[in-house]
């Protein structure tokens, strides 16, 4: 039996081990002098990864008593995961070294980070799903004050560990409800003891509802959105992008898996919990960026508002909403690292910049760079063609097929106003005044990732690299 | 050939591209390669759309040229006219060289003003030719995007509000058509246009927040494509963005805002809100004809006040297209026959007194009407060709102008007097602005000393003028040019409205006995 346990988690299995055997390896030898080799061969490995499980897998398979699920579900989460790591891994490097902050522990800890999300994804059992997160949680509290002698990146730091504290403290305490009303900790006994009745008992309810609590923090989803703007703002700005992709792939998957798996009996009892926190993320997302001028607090509140369309999706819980939270995912994701692309050559003089009014005559001086912002930010306000429109339409049908017309309603009233600060940003690249640019030179890894992720956006509205379809897949394999 | 439409419509954005991706730099030379590709990719365009106009059979009222291939899943890739359509694609083809032709002398960022330009005459040519829900969600909401550009970038002073407040004003309005496209989607389980016409939505009373909504989805649809198209036409109260709209863009943005894009909104109507919901606009097609009256009336008034000239011919926009929402919601074969007349000739007459304003513009960098007069004395063929447009903007017999403002009246007559009369009265008003303005600026004694040494127009602003003055001219005397191809089209759309509004009262008596 151990045997095949060990198979079916063995992409995570290796996934630790090799950051274990790069953690020792780099100890011993050069230190921060092994840092890019560490970067590009942790890349490689999830890239690695990343196309074993996406080709590889295929069913589903239980392993550890139903503790661990390998399923097309947590299959795509996976390799989305895997692919922004990536991504982000490369994208920081050049940032990372001019800034003095390469060292070999940052893609260790992120391989650390993944090895957590991945068993987020892969969860069947609370004590899995707290495991994951965890490890998760304390690789990214690391990393977040990763530039130790900056007072910013270490209050991010310890905000982000104080809070994500609490938040895993009310997971926890929802889970030891869950697990006292229902008598077990796996997903598919909570969900056989709601013995097909429509609604959950008052303990489970609690249950629910810390769970939701928890996990809302974790996708900084409002009214737990608090910490995001200041870890956002205070964390160098390639963990910032991190943070951005990765981790809220992760927990959007695993809250759609508790949702289905663990509670899928009584859906109208959780919907109307997620379509407020959704409500509440997009109205937020939208209103409260409007007065930022800090580019990087303004993608805190963007990804707020985008988290809460993910969540309406889930909203309206059925198949269709959970590959519409998919869709919508990948494509943030793949939005998020051309974005972050960009933000990472702000600089003027050898200094970061963050504030958007250093944008103005942008486009004069960059067309080329200027030309694919604007494709993703047009791509973020959710205008067609780009794609981002795709995403909002997908998640929106679901909602509006779920009966939930009111919902798709506010949604849109909230992109509307979300809008209005994408456009600011254009506003200032293209028809603010002329002064001296910004001059940060771009790294050619950046260049292919901004430019990338830009015609994405274009050319997707051909057929979205047929990821409907294979969304469609991982959706029907939770919800059953 | 059986993908015309898609080679008219995307010809333009392959010029774009072939722009954006291989020429380089911005001196003089390249400035005029891009105006030159920019002209020469227009023209090909109008050229093979006189092949659809040759082909089109207009007694056949279905959609022809049509053009099908899978998209994403669900969803088609389906282009294809009817009479209705057509003759907006041949208004826009038409059109868009002359703009490109207007814009010769901008020396700001050329290369990406030819581009913009041409991507919106794409999007512009999608939204009349898309037979996908989606598809046509897809060109309609994607030309923000260029304008919006145009009018930041190329604009006035204050662009950066009248740019803002373009987008964000119409995005709005059109955000709520999609949730209700969507909702149709779901109903009727496909997004094939020609197969949502003959589809019949919900009318039973339907209790939303506690109101009761008479004609039920029907009127709730009708309502959110209203609050798009109303917004783009635009409808008083809803046309606030559109003066500061006009003022501030650059004269060849202002004359495709004027021309094309506020004919998106009537003929959104005529292709959704009518045959799709007829049930809702039988109960809310009163409602549009009292707010055309009022926006007749009202811009009007509004037009005689204003000191700037581009602000005066967009207040006389939203009345023209008072008389086009009239037409429309009087649901007969003269009112519809009208509308489309009169957005058609709204589409030259309007575009033609932009660029009248455009010309004097481009001398004196002022659209102050107080800031002219007495021009008849140094621009004598500028005031003739001024004079023409301005008479056909007032509807002067012989003119298009007048062919439509008559067509809608009459098909207005019919329905509700009182709004006709009302609406009349706005021919009068018409006159009164348009006349004032013409007298200001070009009659009197040439007495500004800063005027005593203006231009007359070039030969290319002439030759620009040239095609305008000769459409407004011939569809005056002879109007069966389009009418004869919107005709059968609009029949059937007339029938098929009154054989749904009839069986839904039917079937409502029914279920009351």
């Amino acid at each position: 039996m151990i045997q095949t346990d060990i198979a079916i988690a063995l992409p995570e299995i290796l996934l630790a081990c090799f950051a274990m055997l790069a953690l020792m390896a780099a100890v011993y030898t050069g230190k921060d002098k092994t840092a890019p080799m560490v970067l590009w061969t942790t890349a490689g490995v999830f890239v690695a990864l990343a196309v074993w499980i996406g080709f590889g897998g295929s069913g589903t398979q239980e392993a550890f008593g139903g503790a661990f699920i390998d399923d097309g579900f947590s299959r795509f989460a996976k390799v989305t995961i895997l692919l922004s790591a990536a991504a982000i891994l490369l994208l920081s490097q050049d940032y990372m070294t001019r800034h003095g902050l390469f060292r070999f522990e940052y893609p260790i800890l992120v391989a650390l980070a993944v090895v957590g999300m991945m068993m987020m994804v892969s969860a069947g059992d609370l004590m899995a799903l707290y495991m994951g997160l965890e490890l998760q949680s304390l690789s990214l509290y690391v990393v977040a004050a990763l530039r130790r002698d900056s007072v910013r990146s270490t209050e991010a730091g310890l905000k982000y560990f104080v809070l994500g504290a609490l938040s895993s403290g009310l997971l926890l305490y929802g889970a030891s409800l869950t697990y006292g009303y229902a008598g077990t900790t796996l997903f598919e006994g909570i969900v056989s003891t709601l013995h097909g009745g429509e609604h959950l008992s008052l303990g489970l309810l609690f249950g629910l509802v810390f769970i939701a609590a928890g996990l809302a923090f974790k996708v900084s989803a409002a009214p737990f959105h608090m910490w995001t703007p200041d870890v956002y703002e205070g964390s160098p700005t390639p963990i910032t992008a991190f943070f951005a992709t990765a981790p809220k792939v992760a927990a959007m998957a695993l809250f759609a898996r508790v949702l289905h798996d663990a509670f899928g009996g009584a859906v109208s009892d959780w919907s109307q919990i997620v379509a407020f926190l959704s409500v509440a993320s997009m109205f937020l997302g939208a209103v409260a960026a409007i007065g930022q001028r800090d580019i990087k607090r303004l993608m805190a509140y963007s990804s707020i508002a985008h988290m809460g369309f993910a969540l309406m999706g889930l909203a309206s819980g059925t198949e269709a909403g959970v590959q519409a939270m998919l869709i919508y995912m990948a494509i943030y994701v793949a939005m998020n690292i051309g974005t972050f692309a960009f933000i990472l050559s702000m600089e003027k003089d050898g200094q970061p910049v963050t504030d958007i009014d250093a944008l103005q005559n942008y486009s004069k001086q960059e067309p080329g760079r200027a030309l694919a912002m604007l494709v993703l930010l047009f791509s973020l306000a959710g205008i067609p063609p780009l794609v981002g429109f795709f995403g909002k339409f997908y998640v929106l049908k679901a909602a509006v097929d779920a009966g939930m017309v009111w919902l798709a309603v506010l949604g849109v009233i909230a992109s509307v106003i979300g809008a209005f600060y994408y456009l600011r940003i254009i506003y200032f690249m293209y028809f603010g005044e002329e002064r001296d640019a910004l001059d940060g030179s771009m790294p050619i890894v950046g260049w292919v990732f901004l430019m990338g992720s830009a015609a994405v956006m274009v050319f997707g509205v051909v057929n979205l690299f047929g990821i409907e379809g294979v969304a469609l897949n991982a959706a029907s394999a939770l919800a059953n | 050939m059986d993908n015309l439409l898609s080679i008219i419509t995307f010809l333009p954005l392959v010029a774009a591209l072939i722009l954006a991706l291989f020429l380089r730099g911005d001196d003089s030379a390249a400035q005029r390669n891009a105006k030159w590709l920019a002209l020469i990719a227009t023209s090909a365009t109008f050229l093979l759309s006189i092949f659809v106009y040759t082909g089109f059979d207009p007694a056949n009222t279905g959609f022809q040229f049509v053009e099908e291939r899978d998209w994403l899943l669900g969803l088609q890739y389906k282009m294809g006219v009817d009479g209705i359509s057509v003759t907006f694609v041949l208004l826009t083809t038409f059109l868009m060289p002359l703009v490109i032709a207007s814009c010769w002398d901008v020396t700001h960022r050329v290369k990406d003003y030819m581009i913009a330009f041409l991507l919106l005459e794409t999007l512009m040519l999608g939204v009349f030719c898309a037979l996908d829900l989606i598809l046509f969600y897809l060109f309609f909401e994607a030309g923000l995007i260029p304008m919006f550009l145009i009018i930041g970038i190329w604009g006035g002073a204050n662009r950066i509000y009248a740019s803002f407040k373009f987008f964000l004003y119409t995005l709005l309005g059109s955000v709520l058509m999609l949730v209700a496209m969507i909702g149709m989607y779901l109903d009727a389980g496909t997004t094939d246009i020609p197969s949502l016409l003959t589809h019949n939505f919900g009318t039973e009373t339907v209790s939303v927040l506690g109101i009761q909504v008479i004609g039920g989805a029907q009127t709730l649809m009708w309502l959110a494509f209203f609050a798009s198209f109303a917004v783009k036409m635009p409808m008083w109260p809803v046309h606030t963005w559109l003066p500061d709209a006009h003022v501030q863009a650059p004269t060849a943005g202002s004359v495709v805002l004027a021309a094309i894009l506020l004919k998106m909104g009537g003929y959104g109507f005529l292709r959704f809100s009518l045959p799709m919901f007829p049930v809702g606009s039988e109960i809310m097609g009163p409602l549009v004809l009292w707010l055309s009256a009022i926006a007749i009336v009202y811009t009007s008034l509004v037009a005689l006040a204003q000191h700037d000239m581009k602000k005066l011919i967009a207040y006389s926009s939203v009345a023209h297209m008072g008389y086009v929402t009239m037409g429309i919601f009087a649901v007969n074969q003269q009112g519809i026959d009208g509308a489309i007349f009169q957005m058609i000739s709204h589409g030259f007459i309007s575009g033609a007194l932009f660029l009248c304003v455009g010309v004097i513009y481009d001398r004196m960098h002022t659209r102050e009407i107080d800031a002219y007069g007495g021009l008849v004395n140094r621009m004598p063929a500028y005031a003739m060709i001024f004079m023409l447009f301005t008479m056909a903007n007032v509807g002067l017999p012989g003119t298009s102008g007048f062919v439509g403002e008559f067509l809608t009246l009459m098909g207005i007559f019919q329905v509700n007097t009182w709004v006709a009369v009302i609406a009349t009265s706005g021919v009068i008003l018409s006159a009164a602005y348009a006349l004032w303005l013409y007298r200001r600026v070009v009659m009197g004694d040439l007495i500004k000393e800063s005027l005593k040494s203006i231009t007359d127009m070039s030969g290319r602003e002439r030759s620009i003028f040239a095609p305008l003055v000769i459409m407004t001219l011939l569809l005056g005397v002879y109007p069966s040019l389009v009418i004869d191809m919107i005709g059968p089209s609009v029949e059937a759309l007339v029938n098929q409205y009154n054989t749904a509004v009839l069986d839904a009262a039917s079937a409502t008596a029914v279920a009351e006995n």
